[in-house]
């Protein structure tokens, strides 16, 4: 069976032509998904070995801080690490060993790279295969990097995802596997609603803790659920597992079109789909009419952030009535972006990179109802005049699936309702 | 190599930033890889600036390692000075950048703009955010401050205030009005406020505020050299240190400067009843070297406390801070890790500390009432009312503060005389703190915010242990006061050589301490 949405009737945006900049980004680096990692994986600790650059951004993109002592920390290089005077990789074995010796709850660890990491070429797969042997059977250890220069923001999740992919253990089963760090909460719902029509084994990626049973193989089907695991998915596919293509579960019809996708590929009829998603359905397209009852007949305008730029846009353009000025994303990757380009109505300038001076005379010029951009922008912007909603929150906020397809509505609505109460002006 | 999980300062380039951002028509083209534009939004999210950072970014990737970075950082140089037009620039390496030693100096130099350019030399594995405010602050006033007349009445500078500071902005207001009181006017506040002309007529003031030794030091002392103006050493937080202040320009300018005392509250309110309970507060104080000399001061003679420990985490102010530390009989604790400072904190049991953010968040997990008083700070310390920490003003705002976290006292005489009260029991809290009141547990469980651990010097001498009956009396102790009770039944008992705390033992140690 299929559901499938309707394209729009003057085309959509896959063959729109893709206006590409480079110059400044006012975008974070990819360490910046330990934020959300480290809480998904309760039991790994990610070892972020940089600067003391990259240990201050943690602690500013975290915003509160977390001060439950966090599983996240960065071994801070110095001088002498530099400068060959001692040598990194003791200075490395030393502080992993003290780590784990006060952290006995630690099952797995991540040694993550960054700029000056990276720059010195301080070989962090060595480092990770030499530590899992010293600290195995109890500690797994595996490196990624998260560092600016490779990695834009959530693409940190990409690679965190993509090195656990080659220690999955090997199965022949066939086997749902479902791609990407969601809330607990929305993680459930979307076990429940594919259990509900009677797809499974499911298993996940990245699993709550590492005795959970991930694994993959050549009947391995997986599905993203976030559209910034392209590296993850090519290498899901080098260990033979199948992509499942389909627009992300954002909205109602994003959700529905997405379970559709796996539905079909595990011959769920339609009469099971209907009745695991009628209600669920209904319910969202009640929440989205709700809260997006200001968005309506109003325009929007992306900065690059999260890759999230293009489903959201179709999700706001098709499902909340606004319009879309430019939509613009780090990268945009078509094998993943495709089908929810497919269902943008034609029209948006597509961007994909960013030279932020050129994007602000663009966004000064459009007056968007509403702009979607980074933290560093939000202020100045809304000093100008111009209504923002800040893009990390589409990040740490659940927003898949239907039961927050109405909160997701009510992300971008509340900044233009909340222009709309303040009254700050005489009253004459 | 050293683990960090929070620090209390950001790398040198962040410094940069703060004295750029404070100032306009000064542009600084910074190095730096894709993702350092975070630090952007400690300025427009956690101050509030309605403003991006003068800042800009080359942002280069991996692939540009192999080609030419030096070519980008010249485009994005030309770029920045064509659309933003500034009076001078600044130009310099965040971390990864200092690797590829693409000389940021050299290559704007080739450039020949017509304007002056700054080099910065921050290292950024060796110092951190307060050298980089010192040193940029440093390197702009040697480069644009000329030798000129002193203006004919007496005029100074203050210097310092930077972006991200904490209280910064009303500061400056507070020692302009103070100054202006004795007859002085400013010239030129500076970094915060300033374009690059106004540094370059800093020479005709006749002498310096040096508002915070952290940020503006390096450039107080070349000016003293360089341009023959002296330089303030005190700085006025506080009511004797404001005195002090004063009497320090009267000797610099001659003039009387008798300062209109008339709007100082702090001292009638120290000396008022209701603040006998303040008596003898054990206090620890943590954070800039600066603010933590003042608070100690301050805590001392003007609040009637007691200081239990101190320290501060620049360790620019290591010697001073451990100079102030022997005169108040304690030991200094100079740190970076938080952790350390939370042990010390455990181990000493303050009933209030006077820290920084980090120890606001160590006083949650400890239960100890915290007052900040440092930097760094979150958005809620940079307030929208107006709220100095310098001045006779400033002394007003540090005593509501400062009592603010505390337990008012005659809710403490009520919280004595009726605590097993099954609302006006002593797990509910301070009452002016809202929160929702939590019922009282009949029969014990244990005493909320006792930490049950000996002092670490004491247990390798004696293992203490609490009998029930005395254990039951403590916990009948309010919580405000509970921690001190214990660790000082815990010395005495240990001085003494008893094993076993009974009732009695925490009667003669209450007695033994009793003042």
């Amino acid at each position: 069976m299929t559901v499938q949405p309707t394209p729009p009737p003057q085309g959509g945006c896959r063959n729109a032509p893709v206006l590409k900049e480079r110059g400044q980004r006012e975008v974070f680096c990819g360490l910046t998904g330990i934020i959300w990692l480290h809480r998904k994986m309760q039991d790994a600790f990610f070892l972020v070995v940089g600067s003391r650059t990259c240990a201050h951004l943690l602690q500013s993109a975290a915003g509160v801080m977390i001060f439950a002592e966090p599983r996240f920390g960065t071994a801070i290089l110095e001088e002498g690490d530099l400068a060959g005077l001692k040598d990194a990789n003791q200075e490395l074995d030393r502080e992993v060993a003290r780590l784990l010796e006060r952290r006995p709850d630690i099952r797995q660890l991540f040694l993550v790279g960054s700029c000056p990491s990276e720059v010195i070429k301080l070989d962090l797969s060595r480092a990770a295969e030499r530590l899992s042997q010293t600290h195995a059977p109890r500690v797994r250890v595996l490196n990624y990097s998260g560092s600016g220069i490779e990695t834009t923001f959530t693409e940190g999740e990409d690679a965190c995802l993509c090195s656990m992919v080659p220690v999955l253990p090997k199965t022949d089963a066939r086997e749902l596997l479902l791609v990407g760090a969601l809330p607990d909460v929305v993680e459930d719902q979307m076990v429940g609603l594919l259990e509900a029509m009677g797809i499974g084994p499911i298993r996940l990626l990245p699993a709550r803790k590492i005795d959970d049973e991930t694994a993959v193989g050549p009947n391995t089907v997986f599905a993203l659920t976030q559209p910034f695991l392209g590296e993850t998915a090519a290498a899901l596919t080098g260990r033979g597992a199948t992509h499942i293509a389909a627009p992300f579960p954002f909205g109602e019809e994003g959700t529905t079109a997405w379970l559709s996708a796996i539905a079909s590929e595990f011959g769920v009829d339609a009469e099971t789909f209907a009745a695991v998603t009628d209600a669920p359905r209904a319910r969202a397209r009640k929440a989205i009419a709700q809260a997006s009852e200001g968005l309506n007949g109003k325009s929007v305008f992306f900065f690059p952030d999260s890759q999230l730029e293009i489903p959201l846009a179709r999700f706001l353009t098709r499902e909340c009535g606004m319009t879309a000025l430019e939509v613009a994303s780090p990268y945009i990757n078509h094998a993943l972006h495709g089908p929810d380009l497919d269902l943008l109505p034609a029209g948006p300038q597509i961007a994909e990179g960013q030279d932020v001076e050129k994007q602000l005379d663009r966004a000064r010029a459009a007056r968007a109802d509403l702009t979607v951009c980074g933290l560093g922008l939000a202020n100045p912007l809304e000093a100008e005049g111009l209504t923002t909603k800040w893009a990390i929150e589409l990040v740490f906020t659940p927003v898949h699936f239907y039961e927050q397809a109405g909160d997701l509505a009510g992300l971008f609505s509340r900044p233009l309702r909340r222009r709309g109460l303040l009254k700050l002006e005489a009253a004459e | 190599m050293k683990l960090s999980v929070w620090t209390y300062e950001g790398p040198p380039h962040v410094g940069a930033m703060r004295v750029a951002t404070g100032m306009t028509g000064l542009h600084y083209v910074l190095h730096a890889p894709q993702g350092d534009t975070y630090a952007d939004l400690l300025f427009t999210m956690i101050e509030r600036r309605n403003h991006r950072p003068p800042v800009s970014y080359t942002t280069f990737q991996a692939r540009d390692l192999g080609s030419d970075t030096a070519t980008l950082f010249k485009d994005a140089a030309r770029d920045a000075y064509e659309r933003f037009q500034p009076q001078a620039m600044i130009v310099g390496a965040s971390c990864t950048a200092e690797l590829i030693q693409d000389d940021p100096g050299g290559l704007t130099e080739a450039l020949n703009l017509p304007i002056p350019v700054i080099p910065l030399e921050l290292p950024s594995y060796q110092r951190k955010e307060n050298f980089g405010c010192d040193e940029t602050f440093f390197q702009i006033v040697r480069a644009l401050a000329l030798p000129m007349e002193r203006t004919p009445e007496i005029t100074c500078n203050l210097i310092g205030p930077t972006a991200l500071g904490f209280r910064h902005r009303d500061d400056v207001e507070e020692l302009t009005r103070l100054l202006s009181d004795i007859g002085i006017s400013v010239n030129v506040v500076a970094p915060m406020g300033s374009t690059p002309a106004d540094i370059a007529r800093t020479g005709a003031a006749h002498f310096n505020v040096l508002m915070y030794p952290e940020t503006a030091e390096a450039a107080a002392r070349w000016c003293e050299r360089e341009l023959g103006q002296p330089f303030t050493k005190v700085v006025p937080i506080g009511v004797g240190a404001t005195r002090d202040f004063l009497a320090e320009i009267a000797t610099i300018t001659g003039l009387p400067c008798k300062a209109d005392e008339s709007r100082l509250r702090l001292p009638w309110y120290s000396a008022s009843v209701d603040s006998t309970y303040l008596t003898g507060k054990r206090v620890f104080i943590f954070g800039d070297g600066t603010h933590v000399a003042a608070a100690a001061r301050i805590a001392r003679d003007e609040m009637g406390f007691e200081v239990t420990g101190l320290g501060c985490y620049n360790r620019e102010m290591a010697r001073p801070i451990r100079a102030l530390a022997k005169d108040f009989g304690v030991d200094a604790l100079i740190t970076e890790d938080y952790l350390e400072v939370e042990d010390a904190i455990r181990e000493l049991q303050p009933e209030m500390i006077l820290g920084t953010q980090m120890e606001r968040h160590i006083g949650k997990r400890l239960g100890v009432p915290c007052a900040v008083i440092s930097a760094p700070v979150h958005v809620q310390d940079f307030p929208a009312r107006y709220s100095p920490q310098m001045g006779f003003e400033g002394a007003n705002v540090i005593f509501d503060t400062w009592v603010h976290p505390l337990v008012m006292g005659l809710e403490e005489h009520l919280l004595h005389m009726f605590r097993s009260d099954f609302e006006f029991h002593d797990d509910a809290g301070a009452s002016h703190h809202g929160g929702a009141a939590t019922a009282r547990v009949e029969d014990g469980g244990p005493a909320p915010q006792t930490p049950r651990s000996l002092p670490a010097e004491m247990k390798e001498e004696a293992q203490v242990i609490w009998l029930d009956d005395a254990e039951r009396e403590l916990r009948k102790i309010p919580f405000f006061v509970r921690g001190k009770a214990r660790r000082n039944t815990e010395s005495f008992a240990a001085r003494q050589g008893v094993s076993e705390i009974s009732v009695d033992t925490l009667y003669e140690a209450k007695a033994h301490y009793a003042r």
